[in-house]
């Protein structure tokens, strides 16, 4: 049998019966959320397995009708739009040097750069906070964006190298030849040729920061500066037993990010797998 | 940072624009370039990750809370509380439960998932989107998910109750002798999806032919797998369980949304014993003693891996192998 039909791939019918059920249990948490906030408080500690009936808006009404969502959820945007524009500014300037020059110290510059992989922010955390006290960059965007874009630094660069490095020498030389500068050829060609590459370092950047937590904690005390992640966990804390109303915000919460997964999938897998380089 | 300052010289020989195609530009010019080039991302990353880490060395020599100047030298002493504290002990372990169940358990179950999802056959995009789910949501929302999940009231809870189990039931993360497992628990949901992406890629990479002629020299599925696949896919196991061992030392987001390393630190981390024990009680100096013990231990790691285990991919791999599975 396996003679004739040589394949490494179980039965398709089995495969369907296991993986099913698992991806079941994978979203479970997230319809609970979504048939949950649909639902009062009351019935969800009644029965927690119940479905809406009827259907209840109130809850996303009451988290809607404020300033409790909105805010956070603009402040994400802001936080995350800096820290991806000063991640690519920095990010591909340095590699270009890095890329399509020789000069002496190169990979030594290189190799400080990807020094940052082995070190997570949160051993940094204490000093970046007293740093930012002095900078009077405390509760500001740029706070949290400055050091969110230095900390994804390594990681783009160490992408976009070996992607800077494999654009053909002759495009650069036809540039020269028209009489461009290096910027030219950086602005003009590279770049625009780099877009795919750019938009996975830019997902990567964007979606660590749209779900960081422990930088804008410490550094995001003031309410009205919260992200989306401290929104959630201290609406979390003061509404405990407002389950309902929990959960709407939960679902809201998470709104953006399924939303932008379904219209994108592939970029994302492909910026957040990426990541996996930092070996 | 002497790197930093000697590293962007004149180029030598020239870079290309120099020599090959801008003549009247000459060297100078280059290095000015490269300089202005270089500086935003050596400025951005020496102020806001070099600089502090280097502070978090000296900061954990003194005895200091932020306040007065820091001038209470202890050398090595908030080291020493770091590691005889009992707490600390019970955080480095249940740092290692999450890196034992992650190799044991989220990695060959990923394998698994991904061995399961390859081929092609109705329904498959929407599994991987379904397992891969978890992976893109912000801890916090699964944190707060997961906390109603196995509240005692809970959908958990109520499952088992429903089905007769009542005396499983359980207020899972109140009770300090099950919260570890709840957590490794939702530590496997939100991350095996990546995982299995991961092998995916490198499972779609391995040689077709290779396969086919094992079979049909007559090897089991099992020994297909285990001499033709496992190799094949292993520079993205090596790599798979470097991320999950790394990841798994600086666990925090996770657990401090849903138990804030409680009750009475039985689901601590080392990070969130640095923020309950050190930051919030404002004993900088041993906060960033803790800090740098992480620090050191994944530094230790990471260079020891790199040498051991990692290097016989890297001739090979980082030119090419470790870029197509992962970047593509």
């Amino acid at each position: 049998m396996s003679r004739t039909r040589p394949r490494s791939a179980p039965p398709k019918g089995l495969r369907l019966v296991v993986l099913v059920p698992l991806a079941f249990v994978t979203i479970v948490p997230l319809l609970f959320a979504v048939l949950g906030s649909l639902r009062t408080s009351g019935q969800i500690s009644a029965d927690p397995l119940g479905l809406p009936n009827p259907i209840v808006w109130d809850n996303y009404a009451a988290v809607l009708g404020g300033d409790v969502f909105w805010r956070p959820l603009v402040n994400s945007a802001v936080v995350g739009a800096l820290t991806v524009v000063l991640t690519l500014i920095s990010g591909t300037l340095a590699t270009f040097a890095l890329s399509r020059f020789k000069f002496r110290g190169r990979e030594s510059v290189y190799g400080f750069f990807t020094l940052g992989l082995l070190f997570p922010a949160a051993v940094a955390i204490l000093p970046l906070y007293l740093m930012l006290r002095q900078l009077h960059m405390l509760n500001t965007p740029l706070g949290v964006a400055l050091p969110q874009a230095a900390f994804a630094l390594p990681v783009t660069i160490v992408i976009l190298r070996p992607f800077f490095q494999s654009v053909p020498k002759e495009l650069e030389e036809a540039a020269a030849m028209d009489g461009g500068g290096p910027m030219r050829f950086f602005l003009q060609i590279l770049l625009p040729m780099s877009v795919p590459v750019l938009i996975t370092v830019s997902i990567l950047a964007l979606v660590t920061s749209w779900n960081g937590y422990l930088l804008p904690l410490l550094i995001l005390t003031e309410p009205s500066t919260w992200t989306l992640p401290l929104g959630l966990s201290q609406f979390n804390g003061s509404y405990t037993f407002d389950t309902a109303r929990v959960l709407a915000y939960t679902v809201l919460a998470m709104l953006p990010t399924v939303i932008a997964y379904g219209f994108a999938e592939r970029y994302i897998v492909q910026g957040l797998t990426a990541g996996a380089v930092k070996g | 940072m002497t790197t930093v300052q000697s590293a962007p010289l004149p180029p030598k020989s020239a870079g290309a624009y120099a020599k090959d195609h801008s003549p009247r530009s000459n060297g100078r010019r280059t290095a000015m370039l490269i300089v202005v080039l270089l500086s935003p991302a050596i400025a951005l990353y020496a102020l806001f990750v070099f600089a502090p880490l280097v502070q978090a060395a000296r900061f954990s020599l003194f005895k200091w809370n932020g306040l007065g100047p820091l001038e209470d030298f202890v050398g090595l002493e908030n080291y020493a509380n770091v590691w005889a504290d009992p707490f600390f002990h019970t955080a480095l372990l249940n740092n290692l439960a999450v890196i034992a169940v992650s190799l044991a358990i989220q990695l060959p179950f990923a394998l698994w998932i991904a061995t399961l999802l390859t081929g092609s056959f109705r329904g498959r995009a929407i599994l991987r989107v379904a397992f891969f789910l978890p992976y893109i949501l912000a801890e916090v929302v699964a944190a707060v998910l997961w906390s109603f999940m196995l509240s005692p009231n809970g959908l958990i809870n109520e499952a088992l109750r429903s089905v007769g189990l009542d005396t499983v039931a359980h207020p899972w993360l109140a009770d300090p002798n099950t919260v570890m497992y709840a957590i490794l628990w939702v530590v496997t949901w939100k991350y095996f999806g990546f995982y299995t992406i991961l092998f995916m890629t490198a499972l779609q990479n391995v040689p077709q032919e290779h396969l086919e002629a094992a079979r049909i020299d007559g090897a089991s599925r099992a020994q297909v797998f285990w001499y033709v696949t496992l190799p094949a896919i292993g520079p993205t196991v090596r790599i798979s369980a470097f991320l999950a061992i790394i990841g798994s030392l600086q666990l925090f987001d996770l657990v401090w949304v849903m138990t804030e390393g409680g009750p009475v630190g039985a689901s601590s981390t080392m990070v969130t014993y640095m923020v309950s024990k050190g930051l919030r009680t404002y004993q900088f100096g041993f906060a960033s003693a803790t800090a740098v013990t992480v620090a050191m231990m994944s530094f230790l790691f990471a260079v020891v891996y790199q040498r051991w285990v990692l290097a016989r991919d890297n001739q090979v791999d980082v030119k090419e192998g470790k870029r197509t599975h992962v970047a593509h």
